[in-house]
């Protein structure tokens, strides 16, 4: 961003398009928010069993990503997860 | 053979049968056999587009069931040489015809026309699965509003998972002003959040409004609208045109606004 776009009101038409993009990312993935809380619980539960982690600061959720297999940067689904580790398990 | 193209949009009332009617119209002034079929049983629209409402006899359903021939339900156009429609049922509902049945009469029209438009009905139910059933490829109809670009993709999604893999799109009712003072987005905005090709633009005009009036269709003459049109039918075709200039088509006002303006 240019440092002069700051002080620049977005157009109406900028605004539907972004609202657009953000508005078809969840359509798309095709994931309620019960599948998502669901994958959330999944996932904890899995690593549980070898590290203690921060549940709070946990941040999961479906995002596109630039297809690296595709040059004409079309975009797919992908994870996003970040998951704060607050001590790994002994002799797990 | 003919080829069967289904005319889609998702969202109602973003014109997909001002469209099939200008589409029909234009490939028949090409010289090309073409026939209109409205799957929109219950909520008939295309006979009026085109000023055929009195002229019904026969309907779909009608020619399904078996009731009558498939070629004594087509109703010739006042105009067009080589335009006809096959009307939809009016006092019937969407579930007197299944995707199978669609399948057949199609087949039967592919004999003798070059193409066969179908015009579906908004929503994704029973209406819309009997029109995509038979269709070889599909057109999207759009607007650039952030609702009818988002019922856009959910179509293209549900065509795509029916396995009809030539989807174009094409961008209805641009209004140009609107774009250059930023208020709308461009057909290039639309494009780009849909990633599917782009057929046809076609810009907004109130000749459109008037046409429907007289159930006359607009596409050869020599209006902005008709000449986008056929070039669409063009590009139907498979023949490369260039897309119109819109912002350097101003009128006389706009020319004179444009003066005071800078």
């Amino acid at each position: 961003m240019r440092f002069i776009d700051l002080f620049r009101k977005k157009s109406s038409s900028e605004v539907a398009k972004d609202r657009l993009k953000m508005v078809l990312i969840s359509d798309r993935s095709a994931c309620s928010p019960e599948v998502m809380e669901r994958i959330k619980n999944d996932i904890v539960e899995v690593l549980k069993k070898y590290l203690e982690i921060d549940q709070e600061g946990l941040d999961i959720k479906i995002t596109q990503i630039e297809d690296e297999t595709d040059n004409e940067g079309k975009t797919v689904p992908a994870l996003y997860a970040n998951i704060p580790i607050k001590s790994m398990r002994q002799g797990g | 053979m003919g080829e069967v193209i289904v005319v889609t949009s998702g969202k109602g009332g973003v014109g997909k049968t001002t469209t099939t009617a200008n589409i029909g119209t234009g490939l028949a002034k090409l010289n090309k056999k073409v026939v209109l079929v409205d799957t929109d049983i219950g909520l008939r629209n295309l006979d009026v587009v085109l000023g055929l409402e009195n002229r019904i006899v026969y309907n779909l359903v009608d020619a399904v069931e078996g009731n009558c021939k498939v070629s004594q339900a087509l109703i010739k156009d006042k105009k067009c040489d080589g335009l006809y429609l096959l009307p939809a049922a009016q006092t019937r509902d969407k579930d007197a015809v299944t995707p199978d049945q669609m399948k057949v009469l199609v087949e039967e029209l592919r004999k003798d026309f070059d193409y066969i438009i179908l015009d579906c009905p908004a929503g994704i139910e029973q209406g819309f699965k009997n029109a995509i059933a038979a269709a070889d490829r599909a057109l999207v109809v759009t607007t650039p509003e952030v609702s009818a670009v988002r019922d856009a993709d959910r179509i293209i999604g549900l065509l795509e998972a029916n396995d009809i893999k030539n989807v174009r799109l094409i961008v209805n009712r641009l209004n140009v002003e609107m774009v250059k003072h930023g208020n709308m987005m461009t057909a290039q905005d639309v494009v780009e959040v849909l990633s599917i090709d782009l057929i046809g633009v076609v810009p907004y005009d109130e000749k459109i409004v008037i046409s429907t009036n007289t159930g006359t269709p607009l596409a050869g003459d020599d209006s902005i609208v008709g000449q986008a049109y056929m070039n669409l039918c063009h590009r139907i075709m498979g023949e490369e045109v260039e897309y119109l200039d819109l912002e350097s088509k101003k009128g006389f006002f706009a020319k004179i606004g444009g003066l005071f303006n800078k």
